[in-house]
């Protein structure tokens, strides 16, 4: 897909009908079993969590989930997760260290939920967190942005060893909607905040903020499915073979530099 | 009769004093206080450690006043000073903002560092301005947020943060949302070397400073009445369509709600700093 402005793949980014944290997870890995709860407060449905086998390999898998249409979104919060949600996900998290288990993350969110709760339970508190502890879990992390992901809510579950972007995902610090009311004063020039931002898995390849760009069909993931999950289910397993071939001291100074070096 | 008088007397005088202080305002000698609408005349204000006479309203400081304030005379060094802006989204009119905020604020950006004594304690101070672009996070305040908690690491050193942040800073996108991850991630390391982490947040503290580096104190302490949140007032007013309560991500509401340790007036802050860092030797 050669040609595409960055509005147009803000736009596949979004549509409700492109495969979901649940989709991919269903499809690439066996035996998934759902967890639930932060043990503190609630189970948040923006995020979803649990253990699954990857050709017979236990990992720990993390996803923000949107829902595909509207009562799905109203349950899913559309995708946007309230510090529980972030605390389920760290708590899955050091689970999987435990057992030695890689993780993979699915970010697809347009933002971590600006509500009066979530500024209650500490949202700030709960990203900040989740950032830091990632930085220094003991086993390998590969992030793959779906979908949308914005600001720190997307952020707060994509540090790893590997960070990865459907063609057609964005990864920005705010919506380009929100960008533009802000930094142009005017929303409806979400477009051309669009293009500026350099959102897009290109750009930001080029930017040095990702490792991978995985393909997708003419017209979006779900145009063909089973062609995506087959090259995503090959990306994740040859990535983890490679980072279980690290030590441990090794996996997390590679990552520190990672980030440091931005 | 002659109460009437004096009255006529006294508010001749009050307008002449008005009209005085109306003049001086003029020419910059007085603030007034938004918060109780007191006029101030600013050398007092500045005597006070910028917190209003009448109501304690702590009036928002630029870095080179608070380690003035915070820091023993004559021992401030500073580091991290060569690292300036970039605009890696070549966004147009950034730098040339950038350049005059630089002439406006005689700083370089948003966050200053270096190492000092506080009563003679040792440590890394980093503080943060929210006169440079609201004192957003873009590459070159997560650099020297990161080089300052490097060096508390190097030289074995409690690192102390005064936060004051709008969050990330737009014209730099999504390197900018990175610098949390960085940040973050070297504050990991000075917890596992074991040295104390003193985050102080000032008015207002929200957005990406809040969900990194913010946060993460051993020990988290806050200005009377400061703005701390993660999303900003408006946007939460705008998803809830409804007004927030009087005080909703104050300091004091967040203290309530368990996510800072304490909240210090100015004028007891140098001391309860040095007292923290003594208890964490």
């Amino acid at each position: 897909m050669g040609n595409i402005t960055a509005w147009e793949r803000v736009e596949l980014a979004r549509q409700l009908e492109r495969p979901k944290a649940l989709d991919y997870i269903e499809h690439i890995f066996d035996e998934f079993i759902e967890l639930h709860g932060d043990r503190n407060f609630a189970d948040d449905k923006a995020i979803i969590g649990g253990i699954a086998t990857l050709e017979g390999i236990p990992v720990t898998v993390i996803g923000e989930q949107k829902g595909k249409n509207a009562k799905e979104n109203i349950e899913r919060n559309f995708g946007m997760p309230n510090p529980e949600g972030y605390r389920k996900a760290l708590r899955l998290m050091k689970q999987a260290e435990k057992f030695h288990r890689p993780i993979i993350t699915f970010i697809d969110t347009p933002g971590a939920y600006p509500g009066m709760g979530a500024e209650e339970r500490g949202q700030g508190e709960a990203i900040a967190k989740n950032i830091m502890e990632m930085s220094q879990l003991k086993v390998p992390i590969i992030c793959i942005v779906i979908g949308e992901g914005s600001s720190g809510g997307a952020l707060a579950i994509a540090v790893g060893d590997k960070i990865t972007m459907l063609e057609n995902a964005i990864y920005s610090i705010l919506s380009p909607e929100g960008f533009a009311s802000i930094l142009y004063k005017d929303a409806s020039k979400a477009k051309e905040a669009a293009q500026n931002m350099k959102i897009t898995a290109q750009d930001l390849k080029k930017l040095g903020v990702i490792d991978d760009i995985i393909k997708e069909p003419k017209g979006g993931a779900q145009e063909d499915f089973e062609k995506v999950i087959k090259d995503l289910k090959q990306y994740i397993l040859k990535n983890i073979k490679q980072l279980q071939k690290c030590t441990k001291e090794k996996l997390l100074q590679q990552r520190y530099e990672k980030f440091r070096k931005i | 009769m002659i109460i009437d008088k004096v009255k006529k007397v006294n508010e001749k005088e009050e307008k002449r004093i008005k009209n005085e202080k109306a003049a001086d305002m003029m020419i910059g000698k007085w603030v007034k206080c938004d918060k109780c609408k007191e006029i101030i005349y600013k050398e007092e204000l500045h005597q006070n450690l910028s917190v209003c006479p009448n109501c304690g309203k702590h009036f928002r400081l630029s870095a080179r006043r608070r380690i003035k304030q915070i820091v023993d005379e004559g021992t401030f060094q500073e580091i991290g000073k060569e690292i300036t802006t970039n605009d890696p989204l070549h966004f147009e009119g950034y730098l040339k903002k950038i350049e005059g905020l630089k002439e406006k604020t005689k700083i370089e950006e948003a966050v200053q560092c270096g190492i000092c004594e506080i009563e003679g304690e040792r440590a890394v101070l980093a503080v943060m301005d929210g006169n440079f672009l609201m004192g957003s996070m873009g590459y070159a305040v997560g650099e020297r947020i990161t080089l300052s908690i490097e060096t508390a690491i190097q030289n074995k050193l409690p690192l102390v943060i005064f936060c004051v942040s709008g969050g990330a800073r737009m014209q730099e996108g999504i390197i900018s949302l990175m610098q949390m991850a960085k940040t973050s991630a070297a504050i990991a390391k000075l917890k596992e070397a074991g040295l104390f982490y003193l985050s102080i947040l000032t008015d207002p503290t929200t957005g990406g400073v809040t969900a990194s580096f913010a946060s993460l104190g051993d020990i988290i302490l806050a200005e009377p009445k400061a703005l701390i949140g993660f999303a900003g007032p408006r946007v939460i007013e705008q998803t809830i369509k409804q007004k927030l309560p009087e005080g909703f991500q104050s300091a004091e509401f967040l203290l309530e709600h368990g996510f800072i340790d304490k909240i210090v007036e100015r004028k007891d802050m140098k001391a309860t700093i040095a007292k923290l860092i003594r208890l964490h030797q």
